[in-house]
């Protein structure tokens, strides 16, 4: 089952990394969604799949019996998907007052911190 | 050398700095008054040093020291034997006559404190340098000498030339202690040796060795910098844009010298082979005819002392790399007169400008009567620097034609280049001490008198050190010269010339020399007139090269800074994404790591590909989504796809977090995009979409083949195996995952509320602050009408 998801992770990629390359902000705050889900799923398979059974001690026992999922990478993901949701929130409303404040949502348009007629500096001492 | 005795050394190597911390406040509260105590901190020095010349006069050396980073082996050593106590006493000694000439120069001066502190610190960094012997105890010394001459040329910051000069300085001296930093660390690695005294015991390994000419020339570098060998001389004569205690004590005496030490230091180590016998004649020489046809050619004290400086440090070099017993006297004769004559004269061309107003020699007359002492003390040292008798000057020369005088064409060369340039720096001597002094007087900018005794003892000690020297040579070479010229030659190397000549060539090349100069002293002005002709044909030379580096520098940064951070977003994220597509793929590719073929899956279902494949669709419809809100529903297809996938595999609390995550997402991107009055579509040129599209396949080929190569590989369950057997007796959850996060790792869940806390406040200023000027205001805008993009 690995390689198939390996496969699908791949084209989570793809679909970020090309969403991210825009200009605009929208497409690479929807990057920004895809790639969470793509780093996710990478951890998710790294970490070997098992069908069906979650990381539970069934009741009166000390240990499970069978071979349940990996619970490790799962705790690591749920970290992480909380967290690149409010990440995802803060760059949504960064992207929303950028527009507000420079009517734009083109990135290259944004050259507050980055002047494009920044002059050569001084040659004297 | 005991504990005790170890531990005053390293109080000596400490003084000049700990007198530096004081400096500003004793300044403070005894005006100029302050150089007097201060000086006691070099004159503690000297007498220190002194007491050890009898241990090393005997053949003895010191040494000691303490473990510095034991790990990679550096030490903080040093060593004393002839030689460095020979500079650690003028250091010391001109040091003490320095600061004492600083008070008085620079009296009543606002930032003497500042000044009088960048001075001691100078002389700490170059009595370090001198008696270190491990190589990074000499190479931080040696920087920190750069560093504290780049403060004190560049002392007066106000002035343009003043910071071009320090700049100027620092840039040529500190590149030339990084090639030198690479040369000692070359020799560490080839030979195993991390220090002087070890290197001098360890005879023809370096010369033997693959690496010495690589060594050499990286060395040379760090000397030929420092000691201002042509065509890296220009920063010398610049850096006399410096209050003239500094170009008396460091252009002249002690930090010029600093490369004339290191080749010294090096020659049994490095000496003795072809490379070093051409080398150092070849640009010593060069140095020496190019410093004094400049230096003539100045009307500036100043300058023109400064040029000959330059010519002098070329003939030391050449002497130190000749190859004869008695070329390394002679170096190391010259050596001490030049430091006792140079750094009197420096002082003497300083105390004329104090009290006239001028250094322009051709505006100074007849300051003889005004000036006695300082006339007295100029003429002495100009007689020893024009190499006349009764002055130790005469016995430098002498020897300097005894080790030069042979008939081969070689030998011949460099006897004639002697001659020139010891007759030019005559012509020099003569300049600077009697034009200013001789003739009727003239008007000068200040009424000259005679300055304070802090302006005259200075130059009377050091003119009348250059005459006692000579007097008692018998005394002085058994103290100094020979226990100097044994640790340069490496071998016991007695000195024994006195003022009585014997008749023979050199005394005969003396006199040449001595006629040459007068003749040329006489005709100064016509030669100062030719030579001006001449460079003003030639019109370009290293000091303007220099600019034009500087700026060019600039100006590729420039350049390159405009190319690589052109200010746009999108170029950041490709060359990102392009970088670590290139370093998954290429130590795959390069170390032959690709994962296996991978075999179809037997196992899989139906259901799970009908998932995999509906995710795979929302991505398609994403990129290719016409319009933003289509885009935008799609990207919550392939979320919930990966939720299910979550689901199917065993994960139920991953996947109720990702539905309603997606969820939000999606709801707050759709109510967030119809506030903004945008085009319906982003339009990306076809160009952009295939480097776009190239990088991206790139990237999730990368990440595909790096994931299938893990999940090939064996997986360490150690910290599962953990978790799943402890989870209950430990921390009594049943669910494993809950106990990880609550419990086993609930201070990283703290760090995870913690961010998300703040990316909250962050939101709740972003939208609270406003700026002054807005330009659009969309937030007092109804919520926009169900347009056709809406609807779409």
């Amino acid at each position: 089952m690995e390689p198939v998801l390996a496969i699908f992770v791949g084209l989570l990629f793809t679909t970020a990394i090309y969403l991210m390359t825009s200009r605009h902000t929208i497409r690479i705050l929807m990057g920004v969604a895809v790639l969470g889900n793509g780093v996710n799923l990478l951890i998710f398979t790294s970490g070997r799949l098992t069908r069906d059974v979650p990381p539970i001690i069934p009741a009166g026992l000390d240990a499970p019996l069978i071979p349940i999922a990996n619970p490790l990478p799962q705790a690591l993901i749920l970290t992480a998907i909380v967290i690149s949701f409010s990440f995802f929130a803060f760059l949504l409303v960064l992207g929303f007052r950028a527009y507000q404040e420079l009517a734009t949502d083109d990135s290259r348009d944004m050259r507050l911190a980055e002047p494009a007629d920044d002059p050569l500096p001084p040659l004297g001492y | 050398m005991g504990a005790e005795a170890a531990g005053t050394t390293l109080a000596m190597m400490l003084l000049p700095f700990i007198a530096a911390l004081f400096a500003p406040f004793l300044v403070r509260q005894l005006k100029q008054n302050a150089a007097w105590v201060l000086a006691a901190a070099p004159a503690a020095i000297f007498i220190y040093m002194l007491a050890h010349l009898d241990a090393v006069s005997a053949g003895g050396t010191i040494t000691g020291g303490f473990a510095w980073i034991p790990s990679i082996g550096v030490d903080f050593s040093w060593y004393i034997d002839g030689l460095s106590l020979t500079f650690a006493l003028l250091i010391s000694g001109i040091g003490t006559l320095i600061v004492i000439y600083a008070g008085g120069y620079l009296k009543g001066h606002p930032q003497l404190g500042r000044f009088l502190s960048f001075i001691l610190l100078f002389m700490g960094a170059m009595l370090g340098l001198v008696l270190a012997d491990n190589f990074l105890t000499l190479f931080v010394y040696w920087e920190l000498t750069s560093i504290t001459s780049f403060l004190l040329i560049g002392f007066d910051h106000t002035r343009e030339a003043s910071r071009r000069a320090a700049l100027q300085a620092l840039i040529v001296t500190g590149g030339g202690g990084l090639l030198l930093l690479a040369g000692l660390l070359l020799v560490w690695n080839v030979t195993g040796i991390g220090s002087m005294s070890e290197l001098l015991a360890a005879g023809d390994v370096m010369r033997d060795s693959p690496y010495y000419l690589a060594a050499l020339i990286l060395v040379l570098g760090g000397a030929f910098t420092k000691s201002a060998q042509f065509p890296l001389h220009f920063w010398l004569p610049n850096a006399m844009e410096a209050p003239t205690p500094v170009s008396a004590y460091l252009h002249s005496a002690t930090m010029v010298k600093a490369g004339v030490y290191l080749l010294m230091r090096l020659n049994p180590a490095f000496g003795d082979t072809v490379a070093w016998e051409t080398i150092l004649p070849v640009f010593g020489g060069t140095t020496l005819i190019v410093g004094t046809l400049l230096a003539v050619r100045q009307t500036d004290l100043k300058l023109m002392l400064a040029y000959t400086t330059v010519s002098s440090l070329g003939l030391l070099v050449m002497l130190t790399g000749f190859g004869s017993e008695h070329a390394i006297e002679a170096a190391v004769l010259y050596l001490v007169a030049h430091s006792l004559f140079k750094g009197c004269l420096f002082m003497v061309a300083g105390t004329i400008d104090h009290e006239a107003g001028t250094r322009d020699v051709t505006r100074l007359r007849g300051l003889r009567a005004a000036m006695p002492i300082t006339f007295a003390a100029a003429l002495a040292a100009a007689v020893s620097m024009a190499g006349l008798p009764p002055f130790f000057g005469f016995l430098a020369k002498e020897e300097i034609y005894y080790a030069l005088w042979a008939t081969s064409p070689w030998a011949l060369t460099f006897t004639l280049v002697a001659i020139v340039g010891n007759a030019l720096m005559l012509v020099i001597g003569f300049a600077v001490a009697l034009k200013p002094f001789l003739g009727s007087p003239v008007q000068t900018p200040k009424h000259a008198h005679e300055g304070p005794v802090m302006l005259w003892l200075g130059p009377v000690v050091l003119a009348s050190a250059g005459l006692l020297a000579a007097l008692l040579s018998g005394f002085f070479h058994a103290g100094i010269s020979t226990p100097m010229a044994s640790a340069v030659a490496g071998e016991a190397t007695p000195v024994s010339i006195s003022l009585i000549p014997s008749i023979g060539m050199p005394l005969f090349l003396s006199i040449l020399t001595v006629a040459v100069g007068i003749g040329a002293y006489l005709a100064v002005d016509q030669l100062r007139g030719a030579i001006a002709k001449v460079l003003a044909a030639i019109g370009w030379g290293p000091d303007r090269g220099f600019d034009q580096f500087m700026r060019g520098l600039v100006r590729f940064s420039f350049r390159a800074t405009a190319l690589l951070q052109p200010g746009r977003l999108d170029f950041y994220v490709k060359v990102t994404f392009a970088f670590i597509a290139l370093a998954l793929l290429l130590p795959m590719v390069m170390f032959d790591e690709l994962p296996q073929w991978p075999a179809w899956p037997s196992d899989i279902r139906f259901h799970e590909l009908a998932i995999i494949g509906i995710g795979i669709l929302g991505l398609f419809a994403v990129i290719v989504a016409k319009d933003r809100l289509t885009a935008i529903v799609s990207l919550g297809i392939q979320g919930f796809a990966v939720a299910l996938i979550f689901m199917l595999f065993g994960a139920p609390d991953l996947s109720f977090t990702q539905f309603m995550v997606e969820t939000l997402s999606v709801v707050i991107l759709a109510l967030v995009m119809t506030r903004l009055r945008l085009n319906a579509s982003d339009y990306r040129p076809t160009g952009e979409r295939i480097v776009s599209g190239a990088i991206a396949i790139a990237g999730g080929l990368a990440f595909t083949l790096y994931l299938l190569k893990v999940t090939q590989g064996t997986l360490d369950m150690r910290l599962t195996e953990f978790f799943n057997e402890f989870s209950r007796p430990i921390a009594h959850g049943a669910n494993i995952v809950n106990v990880i996060l609550v419990d086993f790792r609930g201070t990283d869940t703290l760090g995870e509320i913690a961010v998300v806390t703040v990316a909250g406040l962050a939101i709740l200023a972003l939208l609270r602050v406003r700026t002054r000027h807005r330009t659009r205001s969309v937030v007092d805008a109804p919520i926009a009408p169900r347009t056709a993009e809406g609807e779409a």
